[in-house]
């Protein structure tokens, strides 16, 4: 039982940063139709910012320079060459994103070299004991700082204008506009809240307690774990990337637990493709319909 | 209504009626064999005067095309987005060793002749893809391409576990000599000379996998020019639409995911003969069959443009082609001066140029090397030096 309140726990902290990045996704779907490959690598972006800084600057401020960095390298990409295209189709924009991705990856990957940094030194391997449990407290304070984004996000969603500009927009593009809503700068900002949000799940991402590896390529594998997450969820919900990357995270962590650690990567995949051939657009997503 | 009057591959054709009048057609033809010859020559050659190591980057080209072709069918044509392919790869190089070599201890074989293991290996991916139907023909655009990434890490998973078949991450197994009537192409036997070049391992395997590069394209191409590949278009451009017209949208959907994966079963295949041995990834992010294989074979018919058959020749040229060219022309880890743990090495450096590429194409020439090379043999077309040179009758 221990180890069962221990796993959900941990799966629920994977969770809260799988949902941080399938939000990322979300919300840049939702306003500009895109499908962003280069997630993993606004990821990379802000870690190695923050890691980078660390050491003058200190953990806090290395780590909002990186959160801010890649907030600004999210807007850039947006208003550079995403913004460019509006009305291309969705699949050739998905493909310009890998594009980044690729060039954006390799430049960070090879400027790392071989010396691999771990990025969350106050919390990292500083276990916690509760009565008989012991919990990483990266996972804690991850389900933590991801419950406070979370929240503000939902409210800022439902309370202010730009909310309400996205969520017109991102019901019918061309009415939103006819009504005055600028698109530029609501997918502006849709894409600066992406990026940081990728760039606090990075200084989760590369520690010793979620992967066991610091920042490195395979942190942008995992981000690529926020895939499915956004996929379960639907990939027009913002509800849904909260509830996919709760259900990635869990069972990530119960497969590893109580199958095998091979597996759990291949699980969270298995699950996905279960949801999808049940709904195919999602739990929540938006289905197409077909008028004839 | 006969085949021909919707015959596809309209820009290039209707163009050259319009620009140039009666003679055009002819000198559009006479270009096209013109490429043909040039190309012949450019393939057919090299093994009578380069170096062995360069027509290995030769053999990844041709290995990379037979993956691109496949996935622009199923991508370009058919409007379905993958990232799968590394999966049928893996599948396919595994079917070839599992049925062509013998049985060893730890490891399944069945011995069969190479050539049926090769067949034999293309019908397990096209069968399959077609397995994954009720996903392939359900989920649609980017749901579909995510849903794909799954099969990276089934094959990454399988590859682990199954090491009676995959051989294992740390040892693989050795890919079966293909034996093509009594012609061995993994080994110099029989001895043959040919204008007195004596043709060793590298120069056979050259041309076999040229001829099936050209069985591949020939294939794609007719596919494309008839009823299937007008199927393909009809539902990628709206399914209520083809559905309306007569298609059978799940069916069709289905049989080019399967053909899809066949063209990369054998690209697969290929992959084994080529480095002589199967061996699964340790990691889902690198390797031969990695979600990074699985993006350069996306960039590759993106650059190549978007459904044609040529173009992801083209494309695969550059992405598989130029690692290797860089490193026999400028030597292994060090360029431009850097060396150690941050050098550009040639890998690194083709990542450059083909996400650069990516980018490029999308915002400024969506057709792709295909487009400019249409644009290509129009200005050819029409200038004088065309019409001298192409058109003997004159016009």
């Amino acid at each position: 039982m221990e180890t069962f309140i221990q796993v959900v726990v941990n799966g629920l902290g994977k969770g809260a940063v799988y949902a941080l990045l399938a939000l990322g996704f979300v919300i840049i779907f939702k306003a500009s139709g895109v499908l962003n490959f280069a997630h993993g690598s606004f990821v990379l972006l802000g870690g190695y910012v923050a890691f980078r800084t660390q050491e003058d600057l200190g953990f806090v401020l290395s780590a909002i320079l990186g959160v801010a960095t890649a907030g600004l390298g999210a807007l850039f990409i947006e208003r550079v060459l995403v913004a460019r295209r509006p009305l291309a189709d969705p699949i050739a924009l998905a493909l310009l994103t890998i594009g980044v991705d690729v060039i954006l990856t390799e430049e960070i990957i090879r400027r790392i070299g071989l010396d691999i940094p771990f990025l969350g030194s106050p919390y990292d391997g500083k276990p916690v004991h509760v009565g008989e449990v012991t919990f990483f407290r990266t996972h804690l304070i991850a389900l933590a700082v991801g419950a406070v984004l979370v929240t503000l996000f939902f409210l800022a969603f439902r309370y202010t204008g730009w909310g309400v500009a996205m969520r017109a927009q991102a019901e019918n593009r061309e009415a939103a506009a006819l009504m005055g809503i600028r698109r530029g700068r609501v997918t502006g900002t849709a894409w600066v809240i992406a990026g940081v949000l990728a760039g606090v799940a990075v200084l989760f991402l590369a520690t010793q307690d979620f992967s066991g590896s610091g920042l490195s390529r395979s942190t942008h594998a995992i981000a690529l774990v926020a895939f499915p997450a956004a996929i379960i969820g639907g990939l027009d919900s913002t509800g849904g990337a909260i509830l996919g990357g709760a259900i990635v995270g869990l069972t990530e962590a119960l497969s590893a637990q109580y199958i095998s650690f091979e597996f759990s990567k291949v699980a969270v995949y298995i699950v996905m493709l279960a949801v999808l051939i049940v709904a195919p657009s999602g739990i929540f997503g938006t289905r197409e319909r077909t008028r004839v | 209504m006969s085949d021909e009057t919707l015959t596809a591959d309209p820009p290039a054709e209707s163009a050259s009626h319009r620009g140039s009048g009666g003679g055009g057609l002819d000198r559009a033809t006479m270009f096209r064999w013109g490429v043909r010859l040039v190309i012949a020559i450019l393939v057919l050659t090299p093994p009578f005067y380069f170096e062995p190591s360069w027509l290995r980057v030769g053999q990844y080209v041709m290995i990379g095309a037979v993956g691109a072709i496949g996935l622009t069918l199923l991508t370009g044509q058919a409007g379905q987005l993958s990232l799968a392919h590394p999966f049928f790869m893996f599948v396919g190089g595994t079917t070839y060793c599992v049925l062509g070599s013998e049985d060893a201890p730890g490891r399944v074989g069945f011995g069969l002749p190479s050539l049926l293991a090769l067949f034999g290996a293309i019908a397990v991916t096209a069968a399959l893809g077609l397995a994954f139907a009720p996903v392939s023909s359900r989920v649609r655009g980017v749901y579909l391409g995510v849903a794909t990434l799954a099969l990276v890490y089934v094959a990454l998973y399988l590859g682990q576990q199954w090491s009676s078949l995959s051989g294992g991450t740390a040892r693989g197994r050795p890919s079966p000599d293909l034996n093509l009537f009594g012609l061995h192409t993994l080994k110099a036997e029989p001895e043959i000379t040919i204008f007195g070049t004596e043709f060793q391992r590298e120069h056979r395997v050259y041309l076999v996998f040229a001829l099936i590069l050209l069985i591949a394209y020939l294939l794609a191409q007719g596919a494309v020019r008839g009823r299937p590949g007008r199927a393909w278009r009809a539902i990628r451009d709206s399914e209520s639409a083809a559905s309306a017209l007569g298609v059978n949208v799940k069916r069709v959907r289905a049989e080019v995911f399967a053909i899809s994966s066949a063209y990369a079963g054998l690209a697969g295949v290929m992959t084994v003969m080529w480095y002589r041995l199967l061996k699964p990834d340790e990691s889902e992010f690198a390797g031969t069959y990695s979600i990074v294989v699985a993006i350069a074979f996306l960039a590759m018919i993106l650059i190549g443009g978007l459904g044609s058959v040529g173009g992801a020749i083209a494309g695969a040229a550059l992405v598989f082609g130029l690692p290797g060219m860089l490193t026999l022309t400028i030597g292994g880890s060090e360029m431009f001066g850097t060396s150690g743990a941050h050098a550009i090495t040639p890998t690194i450096f083709t990542a450059f140029v083909y996400g650069a590429a990516i980018i490029l194409v999308v915002l400024f020439e969506p057709g792709g090397l295909a487009a400019l090379g249409r644009r290509l043999k129009m200005t050819f077309a029409r200038t004088q030096l065309g019409s001298t040179l192409l058109s003997p009758k004159g016009s």
